[in-house]
């Protein structure tokens, strides 16, 4: 697992996100209005919307093409929706994001 | 951990439970929950007895919560340990078997029971009444042997019993003291039709009879009445009405009349003690029908969860025959009176019958037979109390051609075929929604959760509206007369609105904050729409929340569906220049846009433009916003007018410019489109947009309210004036008055025929100072807007066009 900076916890905003350009394609970085931060890959399952533009709300992202509601903890679109999006690691250290990449992934 | 608080619920059916899960969703941990139930069953779907009867559903599908519910919600069900006694001194209940078990609140849902004729021989083998799961077990029993089955009471259950007793072979035979069935639901015209309908099918009918007395010795062999004839009989149904079951409450001292007294939050006469159902009595009033027992399971839920917000004031209810093939709708004072007047429709050869009790151009009463179809329309208008003069001429055909998108609904979903797509977001078919219903859904939400049906663009609510209501009959309306903004929290639109206002509340947050949002993030509904209503409230002090508009908004720019943008700039009435136009196309060259299009609001579109481009395509355009993403001023379409025209007698194009220089930046409940033409040729389809003016000789007609989308509705003529200076005044005064009264979402074509053009005729065109403090309300809100565009190009708002980082390999 490699640790990535991000930027600044500031820089997501409250309630929203932002996308991030990984090797692994791009990965939304989304923050919920307790200022919890999620990240998950930025297509939703449906039709390939970008999460990182949907509304965030609890562990919530509406996606922001069809209205699909995904869990971000689990990655798992809500019933009666199936689907699932890959989640990844995050850390904050101070007011630095890090996100976590496994080699692994292309 | 404090001890949970106990919760002893007495009654195992729709009211008691309905009420258990509405507390759960508010406070699941609040309470430890003991229900007691009579019946075996767990919780079952008492509204589908008749389809089982009549074999068209089996039991379990009826089933509403299974006994794993129960245990899932750590919730302790006794079935058959009826409770005998309430102790309220020493807080605890008693059961039959001499078992205590305490409480620290009781709600009892005891239901009714069915009431008997008071007639010799009542208790006789063969005498059933008409009530639960067992008298529909006994029914099917012994009607597979045949005979003659009669029916006491014409009422809706004596029909559906009927109805059910028929197709399961028996030969039926209905006696009712009155002159035609159903007195209580239909007049003397509708009753005979009914009637006509249901001897056409076998079942038949002795009115203005009074039964005198069963006959048999060991069990039942016939009926007499007081003439002294009398009838022969195998089983005999006695549906002559309910009682509301008291005498567990009685005995405690609880204050009862027909039924226990509640107040308006559900309280018995000890306030530890809620009741709740057709036990109840209220104002008043009792209720048998499902509607209002679940309007009182959500008042009497929330002030069990410690919210105490909410009052119960009774319900209007309507009622709707569940026998398979006849259609019957009633609400309301069907039957008129001396100040009352009546708008009737009979069509025989087909068996339609329609009426209206109308008082003061308000309707009081709605009859409807054969073709319910508008049933859930009307109702909804007597419900509100809406002046319909305006369309008293079409009121008996519905509103077919009224409406937008679907919201105020098209009436034609309960004709519509199984295969109809309801929902072409998600591909939702009818028979989807209508099977999903019949597991057991009763309200938008839940069939939006369970299908997905309106759950995406929301534009066919109304049809699902209509389905739950053509599906569910009566048990549908009272969920629908309170409509909470989404599932966030229990407030209407209006009543935030007059929080945010009252309250001076100066964004969503604090708005969530205040109301005590359940979910304090709110959701993809909640969020613009609050939005919306703080700014529109609060046009200068108010906070704009990006995190609560949709992308479009926040991006300025239309997402599609390949999440590209499209960027359409504005252009005055649609009147360009060749340097303009030459500077367009240079832009969309210079950056391979994809797609360049004319749209149908006579603008430019350049579609395919990746999120990070668009604040240098913004530069380099240098033309402001065409907002063409927005709840917001949108175009105003222009034809060529007389300065070319050789028919045009006004200057369409210069009144179209100068509309749109006064209007842009306008942000509105939803999109808004104008449109001005030169003479009444009407070439810029003036009659199909939210405010539309043709020019006439004189001057200019000004139209409002209409609609070219999923619906269309031609415009209403709201007044002719002779000068441009009028007309802008006038369309800046109708769309404030918009803004500050239409619902989140509303457009101006259901907005006008809800608050009808009268209305607004008076405030926008006669009443000159109202007009005036309108228009400049709507001046300064637009004052305090900026061209998000070239905010955006010199720095000041940031759209994060860009990545938050790129990680490279």
């Amino acid at each position: 697992m490699d640790w990535f900076p991000l930027g600044k916890v500031s820089d997501v905003p409250l309630g929203g996100g932002r996308y991030v350009d990984t090797p692994a394609g791009q990965i939304a970085v989304l923050r919920n209005e307790e200022g919890e931060l999620f990240a998950v890959h930025n297509r939703c399952p449906h039709r390939g919307g970008p999460l990182s533009e949907g509304f965030v709300s609890g562990k919530t992202v509406f996606c922001p093409l069809h209205n699909w509601q995904i869990d971000l903890e689990r990655g798992e679109a809500l019933p009666p929706d199936q689907g699932c999006v890959k989640t990844f690691p995050l850390k904050t250290e101070g007011e630095e994001i890090w996100l976590g990449l496994s080699e692994a992934q292309p | 951990m404090a001890k949970k608080a106990r919760l002893v619920v007495i009654g195992n059916g729709m009211a008691g439970i309905r009420t258990v899960e509405e507390l759960l969703k508010m406070a699941p941990d609040l309470y430890e929950i003991t229900v007691f139930g009579d019946e075996p069953h767990p919780n079952y779907n008492r509204i589908l007895l008749t389809p089982v009867l009549a074999g068209e559903m089996r039991l379990e599908e009826t089933i509403l919560n299974d006994h794993d519910w129960y245990a899932e919600h750590g919730i302790t069900l006794r079935t058959g340990s009826p409770v005998a006694k309430i102790d309220r001194v020493r807080r605890k209940v008693i059961t039959e078997q001499g078992e205590t078990v305490p409480y620290d609140r009781i709600l009892i849902a005891t239901g009714a029971a069915a009431a008997l004729a008071p007639i010799p021989g009542k208790d006789l083998p063969g005498v059933y009444s008409y009530r639960d799961m067992r008298d529909v077990e006994a029914l099917t029993q012994v009607s597979a042997e045949g005979g003659e089955a009669v029916i006491i009471g014409a009422g809706l259950l004596g029909l559906e019993v009927a109805h059910g007793l028929n197709a399961r072979g028996m030969q039926v035979t209905v006696v009712h003291r009155r002159a035609w069935p159903l007195d209580k639901q239909l007049d003397a015209r509708g009753g005979a039709m009914l009637q006509q309908a249901m001897e056409a099918r076998g079942i038949r009918f002795l009115l203005e009879r009074e039964s005198a007395a069963v006959l048999g010795t060991d069990r039942v062999e016939g009926l007499q009445f007081q003439d002294g004839s009398s009838i022969p009989a195998r089983i005999v149904v006695m549906t002559v009405g309910i009682r509301p079951r008291i005498a567990l409450a009685k005995d405690a001292g609880l204050a009862c009349e027909q039924g226990i007294l509640v107040s308006d939050t559900l309280q018995t006469y000890d306030p530890r003690i809620y009741a709740v159902g057709e036990c109840v009595q209220h104002r008043g009033m009792t209720y048998g029908l499902v509607a209002p027992l679940f309007e009182q399971a959500k008042v009497a839920a929330n002030h069990l969860a410690e919210y105490g917000r909410m009052r119960y004031e009774g319900s209007v209810t309507s009622t709707k025959l569940k026998v398979t093939g006849i259609e019957l709708f009633s609400a309301g004072d069907f039957l008129g009176g001396e100040d009352t007047e009546e708008l009737t429709l009979l069509d025989a050869h087909q068996g339609i019958y329609k009426k209206v009790v109308l008082q003061n151009s308000k309707i009081k009463g709605i009859l409807l037979y054969g073709d319910t179809s508008i049933g859930p329309w009307l109702f909804e208008h007597l419900r509100q109390e809406s002046d319909i003069s305006t369309m008293r001429d079409h009121l008996l055909f519905g509103e077919t051609h009224l409406g937008d998108a679907g919201h105020s609904g098209a009436s034609q979903a309960a004709r519509l075929p199984d295969s109809a797509e309801i929902c072409g977001c998600n591909g939702v078919s009818k028979g989807q929604i209508v099977h999903a219903i019949r597991e057991g859904l009763f309200t938008v939400e839940e069939v939006r959760k369970c299908t997905k049906a309106s759950a995406s663009c929301g534009s066919c609510t109304g049809l699902v509206e209509q389905l739950l209501m053509s599906t569910l009959g009566g048990v549908y309306d009272g969920s629908a007369r309170k409509k909470a903004i989404c599932a966030c929290t229990d407030y209407t639109h209006q009543e935030v609105r007059d929080a945010i206002r009252k309250e001076k509340l100066l964004s969503v947050r604090e708005t969530f904050r205040f109301l005590g949002w359940r979910n304090p993030g709110g959701c993809a509904s909640c969020r613009p729409a609050v939005n919306y209503y703080v700014r529109a409230a609060w046009p200068a002090e108010g906070k704009d929340d990006p995190s609560a508009r949709f992308i479009n908004e926040r991006a300025h720019a239309n997402i599609q569906k390949d999440g590209t943008y499209s960027v359409v700039p504005r252009i005055y009435g649609g009147v360009t220049t060749p340097a303009e136009l030459k500077r367009i196309a240079e832009v969309a060259e210079r950056h391979a846009v994809p797609m360049v299009k004319f749209t149908g609001g006579q603008r430019l579109d350049l579609l395919g433009v990746a999120k990070e481009k668009l604040p240098v395509i913004w530069a380099e355009l240098d033309m402001p916003s065409g907002h063409a993403y927005g709840k917001a001023l949108r175009t105003v379409k222009s034809c060529v007018g007389k300065e070319f025209c050789r028919f045009g007698v006004q200057d369409s194009t210069q009144l179209a410019i100068d509309l749109e220089k006064n209007l842009e930046r306008m942000w509105a409940p939803h999109k808004v489109k104008l449109a001005a033409s030169g003479c009444p040729r009407n070439c810029a389809e003036s009659t199909i947009k939210d405010v539309g003016v043709i020019g006439v000789d004189s001057g200019w007609e000004i139209y409002v309210g209409g609609n070219g989308g999923m619906k269309v509705r031609a415009a209403d003529l709201l007044t002719k004036v002779k000068t441009e200076a009028e007309v802008i005044e006038i369309s800046k005064a109708f769309l404030q008055m918009y803004r500050e009264d239409a619902q989140y979402l509303e457009r101006t074509a259901p907005w006008v025929e809800r608050v009808g053009l009268e209305r607004i005729k008076a405030r926008v065109v006669d009443d000159l100072e109202q007009r005036k403090a309108l228009a400049q309300a709507l001046d300064f809100a637009i004052a305090q807007e900026k061209d998000p565009w070239a905010e955006a190009v010199a720095g000041r708002l940031d759209i994060h066009a860009g990545p938050l980082r790129r990680i490279s390999a």
